[in-house]
């Protein structure tokens, strides 16, 4: 669109041109904003890198948990990752249960997880490929750990959210979602399918 | 994080290729058919029975395989650890090429067919494993993928007493392997007494290894019997390429929108 705004005078031509070049804005998706396979990529590539600076940092491990916690909350949609986790009690859970569900379950699992980390000290992770899959992206990465052959790491990344961010993490075939979904379960129903229950407990294991 | 178990630790395959190519073998001729959607959730209509079998073979582990194990992990030096997975590794290749041919894999075929020689020859008695620095890192198969590729459904999800979780495909494969296997066939006692001897070692070496792993599942999770089932059908089906960027995986059972719910 030529514009001057010097001289700029609201002819009956030039509001025509600013009305279709506001209207196409709005109508059609600003590339800036929409996620590509270029961007789950390089939001992989990112969080990989933190990742191999932690286990390579030389850091104690009780700093590295902390460290991964941050890097967890920083890349990963932890509120979906949790909705989904509590699988159909979500639905029924008023939005003050979700909201401590979901503070509870991000320490419960930044712990789960962090306790597994040291497993990862030593080794690399190595992002590979990249792909659209229906409605989001898979990010393909090889993890190599100490003395052990490469295994296949996927990373499920969508900006649903707002944000680009991961909410699914597949490990040679097994579904962080599926798996968090069966352990939750149980838990819940251990507590009698009583949330508040379960949320208090999720606090101290 | 969840890793493979050391009893499903197979590498991924290539299921497509050369497919079809060794038609010569009148029996893989099914292989040829199409892609066969790919199972979902899990058929356990034995679970009460399941259930029970796990739980005995977690009472094995609680007071046999675990303490064994660590007492071998602490007890045996790595190298000499690693020397014996090795060698158990080793004997099972024979078997792995035997299902090559059945699949119509002339190449995975090969490759298996040079890494047992060299580990063999080079890898004194398959102790050591110089075939996978020179690019030969074993194409791991057995017989309830030769079946799969067959065209053989998975079956129901079945727990084994002693050797754990299973489908009713791969257990009747796991019979058939260690029949199948050209070494058994070979040697005679008390040379049969050492391969057995060495799956021990070895598995006691796995448990030990991965003992982060197996303790989180078995000792760690609300349901283990759900957890383990859920890993095993999964890790299971993403090593038949059933999953995850295999030539089956169309269908793709990890797809999961969280947000379209």
């Amino acid at each position: 669109m030529r514009n001057d705004p010097a001289n700029f005078r609201l002819t009956r031509r030039g509001f025509t041109s600013v009305a279709l070049a506001a209207s196409a804005a709005f109508a059609l998706p600003l590339p800036a904003s929409a996620l590509d396979v270029a961007e789950a990529r390089s939001l992989i590539d990112k969080a990989v890198a933190d990742v191999n600076s932690i286990i390579g940092s030389g850091r104690s491990e009780t700093q590295m948990f902390g460290d991964f916690e941050k890097l967890f909350v920083k890349y990963a949609d932890v509120p979906v990752i949790a909705r989904s986790a509590l699988g159909v009690a979500a639905r029924s859970a008023s939005a003050a249960q979700m909201t401590a569900f979901t503070k509870a379950y991000q320490g419960y699992l930044s712990r789960k997880y962090g306790r597994r980390f040291r497993e990862f000290i030593g080794g690399n992770i190595e992002v590979v490929d990249a792909k659209p899959i229906k409605s989001y992206y898979e990010v393909i990465s090889v993890a190599t750990l100490k003395g052990e052959a490469p295994f296949d790491l996927r990373w499920h990344v969508s900006d649903k959210s707002g944000r680009d961010l991961f909410f699914n993490i597949i490990i040679e075939g097994v579904n962080m979602l599926a798996s968090e979904r069966t352990e939750i379960g149980a838990l819940l129903d251990q507590n009698g399918g009583d949330l508040d229950k379960l949320i208090a407990q999720l606090q101290t294991i | 994080m969840i890793r493979r178990l050391p009893s499903f630790s197979f590498d991924r395959r290539r299921n497509s290729r050369l497919r079809g190519v060794f038609a010569l073998i009148a029996v893989t001729a099914v292989a040829a058919c199409g892609a066969k959607p790919a199972p979902q959730g899990f058929n356990d209509p034995n679970e009460a029975t399941n259930r029970s079998i796990h739980d005995f073979n977690r009472g094995v582990d609680r007071v046999l395989l675990r303490p064994a194990a660590s007492a071998y992990g602490k007890i045996v030096p790595e190298p000499v650890e690693t020397g014996v997975n090795n060698f158990a590794n080793n004997l099972d290749v024979p078997v792995d090429v035997v299902n090559d041919l059945l699949q119509a894999k002339p190449g995975d075929a090969a490759k298996n067919t040079l890494r047992f020689v060299l580990n063999t020859t080079i890898g004194i008695g398959g102790l050591f494993d110089p075939a996978t620095p020179l690019g030969l890192p074993g194409e791991k198969t057995d017989f309830g993928e030769t079946l799969h590729v067959w065209g053989a459904k998975e079956g129901r999800y079945v727990v084994v007493p002693f050797l754990g979780p299973s489908t009713t495909r791969d257990f009747a494969g796991t019979l058939v392997d260690v029949a199948l296997n050209p070494l058994r066939l070979v040697l005679e006692a008390p040379e049969t007494y050492y391969m057995t001897g060495a799956k021990v070692a070895s598995t006691l070496g796995d448990r030990s290894r991965y003992s982060e792993t197996f303790d989180s599942i078995l000792y760690g999770s609300a349901d283990s019997y759900a957890q383990t089932r859920l890993l095993y059908l999964q890790n299971r089906r993403f090593e038949l390429g059933q999953s995850g960027s295999g030539p089956d995986a169309a269908d793709d059972a990890n797809f999961e929108d969280p947000y379209a719910q």
